[in-house]
Formats: C-alpha cells, sequence, structure tokens
C-alpha cells in the first residue's frame, strides 16, 4: 500500500515534469512545425542557470530569472538562427536544432564541466510537506506539483480567454490563414518559441533538483519528451498531458516492481531454467525493462493509432 | 554505363588499392584511419539512400549497423569454433542481419514520412540500446561480444591478421556496397525514390504507393547499414552497446549531411571528413564535439550542399577559367576570418581548461603562444582579436559578394 | 449500350458542416471530351480530388469503367487508368524533364518496385518518354531540372506526366491557367492531339477553351450540376446564363 501510494505520488510528479516539457514542445511544433530538437537543451540550462543564479542571488530571484533567461535564448534561437530555416522545410529546420543540441551541449560542459553539480534542493524549499506511512514527503515535489498545475492553467486561460490566445489557437491548424488575416506571423513565431522555451527552463528549474543536474540531462529525457508528444498526439495538449502522466506513472511503478516473467510463469506452476531458450527474456524484471517502457509505447501507439491519443494532425 | 562512369568507378578501385601503399599512408595508424574511413563511407551511403534520396530523416539508423555488427560478431565466434567460412565472407552476415530488421522495422516505421518517421527512428533507436543491456546473452552486456578474426580457415594464403588485409577486406566490400547502391538508384523504385522525396503526393497519382517504396528503400538502406557493421565486427573484432547508440545514429547524420546530401560522393566525403576530425581532432582538444556541431550548423545555415556541394558550385568556374578572380576575392576574407576563428578558438580553449580541467593549473600553450588564463588579458585579448575579424568580415562581404555576381554575370 | 467511362451518382462531400457537393450525377462516355464550369467556390476542384482519391466522399458512387472508385487511395485509381493533372503545378521540381516524364510510364509498363533493372536499359519507357516529350514539345529541355522550367514549360510537363502513363480517362484541372492567348492556343492543340480515343474531363474558367474543345458542357454551381448539354444548348440555357455566363458574349 505504501508503495503504490508513493508510486503514485512520485509518478504523478514525474509525469508532470514530463508535461511541462512536453506542452512547450507541442506548442512549438503546433504553431510552427518545427520539432525542436533542443527544447531539452533549454531545459537542462534552466536547471544550471538556476543553479548558478542562486548562488549569486539566492533561490527566489533564481525561479523567476532563469527561464526568462531560457525565454530570451529561446526567442533568440528563433529570431536570429531557425528565421532563416523555415523556409527550406521541416527537414533543414529539424537539422538546425539537432545541430543547435549538441552545441548547446558543449557550452554547458564549457561553462560547468563534465561533471554533475551539486544542485541540492535549496533550504527554503527542504523540508517535509506531510507525513505518510511514516516517511515524510518532500515539500519541493508538491512545489512541482504546484507550479505545474499553475502552468497547464495559465495556458488554459491564456489560450481561451486572450485574443493572442485565440490567434495562436488558430495558427495551430491554420498558420497561413492567420498570416493572410494580416497577423505579424514571424513575430508570434518568436513569442511562442520564447513562452515555450521558458517553460522549458522553468521545468528545468524545478527538475533540476528530482534529476541528476549534467551535461547528459538534455539527451536522457528529450526521446522520452518526443515519444510522449507523439503518443499524446500532435498538436494537443490535453493529449500531451495525459500521455505524460500515463508514461510518468507506469514508468515510476516499473521501477519499483522486482518481478519478472519467470514470477509470473512460476505462479502458475511453470519453471524455467537456464537452459531453456526464453529463458533469458523472462528473467528481465519490469524494473530492468522500465527504460524501454516508453518506447515501446510507442510503437505500439503508431501501430494502433498512428494520431496518438487525442491528436489532430497527421503530420 | 558511359565510358566515363566506368572510368571513374575504375580510377576509384585503383586509388583504393593504392592508398595505403603510398608513402606517408603506409603506417599502421594511417592504415587502421583509412579502415575506419572506409567502414564510415558505407555506413554514410547507407544512410544518404534514406535522407538525401528519399527524403527521410532518420535518428536511428545505427540500430542496423549495430545488429548487424552484432549478428556479424556472433557469425566471427561461429568460424572461431569451427565453422569453415573464410573472414572475408563476414560482413554477409551483418548485410543479411540488417536486411532482416529493415524489413520488420521498417514495415512499423515508413508507415509515416517527414516528422514523425523522424521521432519513431528516434524512438527504436532508444529502445534497441536500452534492450542491449537486458538480453547479455547475445549483446554481451556493457563489454559487449568479442571474437578472434585470425581463428579462421586461412583464404588465398591470407589470415586476416594485418591492418593491411582487414584494409582490402573493407576495401572490397566498400567499392561492392557503393556499386551496388549506386546501381539501385538507377533502378525503376530507385527513380522512384527520388520522386517520392521531391513530390509524395504526386508520386501517388502516377501509380506508386510512397509508403511501399520507402519501405523498399529502407530495407536496402538497412541491409548496407548492416554490412558496414560487419566490417566494424571484423576491423574492432568486439562490438558493444555503442554500435547502436544514439551518439552513432547522431555522427553518421552529419557524415552524411556535412558531406553532401545531394551527391553521391557526398557521404564519402563526409565520412572522410568526419573520421579524420573525431580521430585527429579529438587529440588536439576536447572542445571538439563543439567544433563539431557549430561545422555542422554553419553548414545548415549557408551550405546546404555540403562539401560536395561546394565542389559542384566552383566546378564551372574552374572549367570557366573564372575560378582566379573568386580566389583572389576570396583572399580578402582569409585574414578577417582567420581573425574570427583564431578568437573563437581561444576563447573556448581556455573555458574548457577552466571547466573541464581546473586541475591541470591555469597555465597553457594555444597555437605556440602561452598565457595564464586566470588573468583577463588572455580573455580580453582573445575576445578583441575575434571583434576586429568580425568588423572586418563585415567590410569585406559585400567585395566578394561583387566578385561572385561578377563572374557569374 | 457500351459502361460509361465515368459514372457520378449522388456524390456528396462535406468539410465538417459544409457540404461542398450536394450530390453531383454525371455520366461521361468514352472518348468523349466534356468539360465542367462554374464559378468560384462552385466545387470543381473538388469534384476532380473525389474522383482521383485525393478526398474520399461522404456519399456516393464513382464508376470507372463500371468499377466502383469512391474512397480508394489515389494510387490504386491511377493504375485502374485515371490520370489527373493539378491546378497548381505538381511535379518532381529536383528531377530533370525526362525523368519526370519517364517517372510516369514505369507503372504503366509493369515495372513496378524493380531493383533490378538500370532505367537506361528499359527501352520501351524510354522511347515512350521520348514520344511524351515530343507531344508536349519539350524535348529541347529534356536536362534541365523542372524547378528551373517558365510557367508555361511547367504547366506542358504537368500535362505530359498527365499523359504519359496512358491513361484512358484524363482529368485535367485548370491547365491554361495564367496563360497568354498564345499559350493557351497552343496548350489547347496539344490537349486535343493527346485526347484522341481517350475520355478527357476538362475544368476550365476559359470560355473560349471550353467552347472550342467540349463535346459536352457540365455546368457546376454551388455543389450541384445544373445543366448538362452540348455547348451550343449551354449557351442559350437561361439559368446558366444568369448563374455563371452572362448575356455578354462568352
Amino acid at each position: 500500500m505504501e508503495l503504490v501510494t508513493f508510486s503514485l505520488l512520485n509518478g504523478a510528479v514525474y509525469g508532470l515534469l514530463l508535461f511541462m516539457l512536453s506542452s512547450g514542445l507541442t506548442l512549438i511544433f503546433s504553431l510552427m512545425g518545427v520539432l525542436n530538437f533542443a527544447h531539452a537543451s533549454l531545459f537542462m540550462l534552466g536547471a544550471y542557470f538556476s543553479w548558478q543564479l542562486s548562488r549569486w542571488v539566492g533561490f527566489a530571484p533564481a525561479l523567476v530569472l532563469a527561464p526568462l533567461l531560457c525565454g530570451l535564448i529561446g526567442a533568440a534561437i528563433e529570431r536570429y538562427g531557425l528565421r532563416a530555416v523555415h523556409a527550406r522545410g521541416h527537414v533543414a529546420e529539424i537539422l538546425f536544432t539537432f545541430g543547435l543540441s549538441y552545441v548547446i551541449a558543449e557550452l554547458v560542459i564549457m561553462g560547468w564541466g563534465r561533471n554533475p553539480i551539486e544542485n541540492r534542493v535549496p533550504a527554503m524549499i527542504d523540508f517535509a510537506a506531510f507525513h505518510l506511512f511514516g516517511t515524510s514527503y518532500p515539500f519541493y515535489k508538491v512545489l512541482m506539483t504546484a507550479i505545474s498545475v499553475g502552468m497547464f492553467a495559465f495556458l488554459y486561460g491564456a489560450f481561451k480567454r486572450t485574443r493572442l490566445g485565440l490567434v495562436i489557437q488558430a495558427a495551430l491548424t491554420h498558420p497561413q490563414m492567420v498570416g493572410a488575416l494580416g497577423h505579424d506571423v514571424p513575430r508570434l513565431f518568436v513569442l511562442v518559441f520564447a513562452i515555450g522555451s521558458a517553460l522549458a527552463g522553468l521545468a528545468g528549474v524545478i527538475g533540476g533538483f528530482a534529476l541528476l543536474t549534467e551535461p547528459n540531462m538534455a539527451a536522457n529525457l528529450g526521446p522520452i519528451v518526443f515519444v510522449v508528444v507523439v503518443v499524446g498526439g500532435l498538436g494537443s495538449i490535453p493529449g500531451a498531458f495525459y500521455a505524460s502522466m500515463l508514461i510518468g506513472i507506469v514508468q515510476t511503478f516499473a521501477v519499483a516492481l522486482d518481478y519478472s516473467m519467470l514470477d509470473l510463469l512460476g505462479a502458475f506452476g511453470v519453471t524455467l531454467t537456464r537452459a531453456d531458450r526464453l529463458y533469458e527474456v523472462a528473467a528481465i524484471k519490469i524494473a530492468q525493462a522500465a527504460p524501454i517502457i516508453p518506447y515501446v509505447l510507442l510503437v505500439v501507439m503508431l501501430v494502433v493509432r498512428p494520431r496518438g491519443l487525442l491528436g489532430t494532425r497527421d503530420t | 554505363m558511359t565510358r566515363e562512369r566506368l572510368a571513374w568507378w575504375i580510377a576509384a578501385a585503383l586509388a583504393l588499392a593504392v592508398l595505403p601503399l603510398v608513402p606517408g599512408l603506409d603506417s599502421s595508424f594511417s592504415r587502421s584511419l583509412l579502415t575506419q574511413m572506409g567502414i564510415a563511407a558505407v555506413f554514410a551511403l547507407s544512410y544518404n539512400l534514406l535522407l538525401g534520396q528519399t527524403g527521410l530523416l532518420s535518428f536511428g539508423h545505427a540500430v542496423y549497423f549495430g545488429l548487424g555488427g552484432y549478428a556479424a560478431i556472433h557469425f566471427l565466434r561461429a568460424i572461431n569454433g569451427g565453422l569453415p567460412i573464410p573472414v572475408p565472407f563476414v560482413p554477409l552476415a551483418g548485410a543479411a542481419a540488417g536486411l532482416a530488421f529493415g524489413i520488420v522495422l521498417g514495415a512499423v516505421t515508413t508507415r509515416r514520412a517527414g516528422t514523425i518517421f523522424a521521432l519513431i527512428s528516434l524512438g527504436i533507436g532508444e529502445m534497441v540500446h536500452a534492450a542491449t543491456l537486458m538480453l547479455p546473452g547475445f549483446f554481451g552486456g556493457e563489454e559487449g561480444v568479442t571474437a578472434s578474426r585470425t581463428r579462421a580457415p586461412h583464404w588465398l594464403g591470407l589470415d586476416f591478421g594485418s591492418q593491411l588485409q582487414v584494409y582490402y577486406v573493407i576495401a572490397f566490400w566498400l567499392l561492392a556496397a557503393a556499386a551496388a547502391m549506386y546501381a539501385f538508384m538507377r533502378t525503376p523504385v530507385g527513380r522512384m525514390c527520388n520522386a517520392v522525396r521531391d513530390n509524395p503526393e504526386r508520386a501517388e497519382f502516377i501509380g506508386y504507393n510512397p509508403q511501399r517504396v520507402r519501405f523498399v528503400v529502407f530495407s536496402v538502406s538497412a541491409m548496407f547499414a548492416g554490412l558496414a557493421g560487419g566490417l566494424h565486427a571484423i576491423n574492432y573484432e568486439i562490438v558493444a552497446a555503442e554500435a547502436v547508440s544514439a551518439e552513432r545514429s547522431g555522427v553518421v547524420l552529419l557524415m552524411a549531411y556535412i558531406g553532401g546530401v545531394h551527391h553521391f560522393i557526398g557521404a564519402i566525403l563526409g565520412a572522410i571528413a568526419i573520421t579524420w576530425l573525431q580521430v585527429s581532432l579529438s587529440d588536439y582538444t576536447t572542445a571538439w564535439l563543439l567544433y563539431l556541431g557549430l561545422f555542422f550548423m554553419a553548414i545548415v545555415l549557408y551550405v546546404q550542399g555540403g562539401l560536395a556541394g561546394i565542389v559542384t558550385l566552383h566546378a564551372p568556374f574552374v572549367r570557366a577559367r573564372s575560378a582566379g578572380r573568386l580566389l583572389r576575392a576570396y583572399a580578402l576574407a582569409f585574414v578577417p576570418v582567420a581573425a574570427e576563428v583564431f578568437g573563437a578558438i581561444a576563447l573556448i580553449e581556455m573555458a574548457y581548461r577552466r571547466s573541464t580541467a581546473p586541475e591541470s593549473g591555469t597555465h597553457m600553450r594555444l597555437f605556440w603562444i602561452a598565457m595564464d588564463t586566470s588573468t583577463p588579458w588572455p580573455w580580453l585579448i582573445a575576445a578583441a582579436t575575434w571583434a576586429a575579424g568580425y568588423v572586418a568580415w563585415r567590410r569585406v562581404r559585400p567585395r566578394i559578394a561583387a566578385e561572385w555576381e561578377a563572374v557569374n554575370g | 449500350m457500351a459502361e460509361a467511362a465515368l459514372r457520378l451518382d449522388q456524390v456528396r462531400k462535406s468539410f465538417g458542416a459544409t457540404q461542398i457537393i450536394r450530390g453531383v450525377s454525371l455520366e461521361i462516355p468514352a472518348g468523349e471530351r466534356h468539360a465542367i464550369i462554374g464559378p468560384n467556390g462552385a466545387g470543381k476542384s473538388t469534384l476532380f480530388n473525389l474522383v482521383s482519391g485525393r478526398f474520399a466522399p461522404s456519399a456516393g458512387s464513382i464508376r470507372l469503367h463500371g468499377e466502383e472508385i469512391a474512397g480508394l487511395r489515389p494510387y490504386r485509381i491511377s493504375r485502374r487508368g485515371l490520370s489527373r493533372s493539378f491546378q497548381v503545378t505538381n511535379i518532381f521540381p529536383r528531377m530533370s524533364v525526362f525523368e519526370n516524364v519517364r517517372c510516369a510510364v514505369l507503372w504503366s509498363l509493369g515495372y513496378r518496385y524493380a531493383f533490378w533493372r538500370d532505367v537506361a536499359k528499359l527501352r520501351d519507357a524510354n522511347a515512350l518518354a521520348e514520344r511524351t516529350l515530343e507531344q508536349i514539345r519539350l524535348t529541347a529541355r529534356r536536362d534541365a531540372a523542372a524547378g528551373v522550367l517558365t510557367y508555361a514549360e511547367q504547366r506542358a510537363l504537368e500535362i505530359g506526366i498527365t499523359i504519359a502513363g496512358g491513361a484512358s480517362v484524363i482529368l485535367l484541372d485548370e491547365p491554361t491557367a495564367g496563360m497568354s492567348r498564345h499559350e493557351s492556343e497552343s496548350t489547347v492543340e496539344l490537349i486535343r492531339s493527346i485526347s484522341a480515343g481517350r475520355t478527357l474531363v476538362i475544368v476550365e474558367h476559359d470560355m473560349g477553351v471550353v467552347f472550342t474543345l467540349a463535346d459536352r458542357i457540365s455546368v457546376l454551381v454551388y455543389g450541384e450540376i445544373i445543366a448538362t448539354d452540348i455547348p451550343q444548348r449551354i449557351r442559350e440555357n437561361a439559368a446558366v446564363r444568369s448563374a455563371y455566363l452572362g448575356d455578354a458574349d462568352a
């Protein structure tokens, strides 16, 4: 019972982290068709900036400044880099952001070295939020949840209630039409890229405590975020939410489960020995298989329902 | 096959045969480097069947390279155990595995194109890489799988122990694979690959199912990637999880794109250039991956045709003998660009030293200049050099553009 | 009576809540040159898209030589002998003009997904491609990349790709759009020669072209056909005049 509760809680927190990342990516992808490979890199920058800024001005200002900085960098990437590439098609855009992810990872190494940095939870949020079954649950995870939920609320409100949100919503499915109606689409792109990047940065500030802050961060988390976007369905933020929660919770549960097919077969009275051909596959514990679960989900989704859970677009 | 084309192929074969015997390239190190370039070339050519010829961007092509490598190394182990097949035939096991996996995984992944295909390839790449640790029996766990290429039947009097002999095996397969891939592009389905790349919708209206075309080229490409993996297995006598990693997938993408996706020979140029950079540049600087990334981004932004594109861009001028004018114009840019490059390199190297090797102290040598990175001077001078170079470049650029217009007009 | 080449029965198409095609029935006998005219937004291109397989109809039947093709993928319809051109030029820009046309003949000559034969050695494919190039008068530009051709040349290539495969039913979507009078005239000649012995359905705005070429004309207004008849009677039809032609000289 304890295991289930904590796994559920942690899984939800992880899922919300994935959602923070994938919502920004979905936003950028839906509006511009650009698959931003450097999105997870901005997440990483958020974590590093937060650590650095915390050392200079304290955590509370860093919580605001780091995402802002990431937003500015995102705006610059779109304005001075991607803008020149849009006309050449999606493949060129992906290649540009792909190269950018390499470069950002190396710049992080150049700035902070190859080893993980000690990104400890700052004292002001380092206490127990509540106790469950005798174990304390850290406050910063509650903070993560609050920030993620707040973000979803902000996105929802901003899109449904503001005029700019309406324009962006329209551009999500009909970008050319929006341009033809006279809106400054290039500026819209810069704005959306900035917002998406700031969201990634914010996720990084919080996520930097939950995960190891190191130069490989982006490469580790990036592919999972892509899986979330595809599984949830392209162009759908609610879809990204469900997919994030699904993958977050399932993976967290999986890591805690030390059972394998052998155990399952054993329950039915079937035993396999090392000599049997399928022994090796059957002996894999669910915890060991946890890393591939998102990708198996991806393949299954692509075979069964290529549009994803709530997808509105085919490409 | 026209006379001219045949001549080029024969010249290539001769060059491959002679290369490791040329004084200067006949050291063990050089021969090893040439072998690595050969393997990379087969891999990059297989990748360009997808990217350049069919417009399919894959981030997980190393899966077929690696799985082919694993199949080949197990085949080699079987040979070590007594299977009477000579080493030069081992890569065929890699090709067979590549083809098999290409068909199985390709059936799923080629249903979509464009961005979704790219994402799927990434997902499958990660999946296979994660699976390597889960099945130590086939993948050998962290250390990988080893075999010996000398415990095998001799063939034509050769035991394939020396690097030179291995080189010739790779060179043979490179020539055979390149010729096969070139021929493939000239078949009906090969021509339709180009059509599907240019306009998949129109291809459908002339009777072809674009998905099926993609599936065929994907399987063929996977086969040649597996062949490259087999060559890798013979050369290193070990295959480990890095062979299916995202890094390897990324590097082959860089090779194909930097070399130039619009030309068949681009992949070969890219393989040569990037292999050389990987091997030698990493000796000089720990920042080499940054330089590679920046180089790649520069190509994406400014020179979409890659290295091969630069050559073909200037070929008409060489023929028209106006190349001299252009070169003189470029010479104007030499000093500003060199200043920018040196300034940037200095800043980058100093920063890397401080962050990755602080224990080496603050004194370092760069381009034979000694400096102390704890003082502000090296930083200021480097920054100033870069800035001066940038300003000068802006001045010179219109002149070069004008020359370009002139020779074109 | 011989089976009609193309037969539409109560075809409907809605996009969301908007009905674009509201029950179109049409029968085109083999060998006829049939024009479809109508005001902008009437649904002419949509009709072509339904027949050629780009969209599936919401209801109704479409028969090609008696066989149902409604909702089939474009490549399946193309393989059964129906070919179409596009209003916005839809060619293979990075391939040469000759290659563009040669690709269009490969399937009909049976080469499918063959990977063991060199296209340079396919005598019938190359000969057919050459003949098509001559017909569309682009032999001089055979090695140029299709993307660098002039607009009129690209329109000619567009038609060339459409007819090269020997389809028995040809759909041409505004083939003379954007052309000068002189260019239109040579295009009309081209269409006349290539449609000999085939069924031609053509969407056009240029009335001169329509009345020169067509055996019969259908008038499509707001997704419905309000008249189908020979050109003379269409010209005199009151409903057609008020909806589309106007009372001035056509």
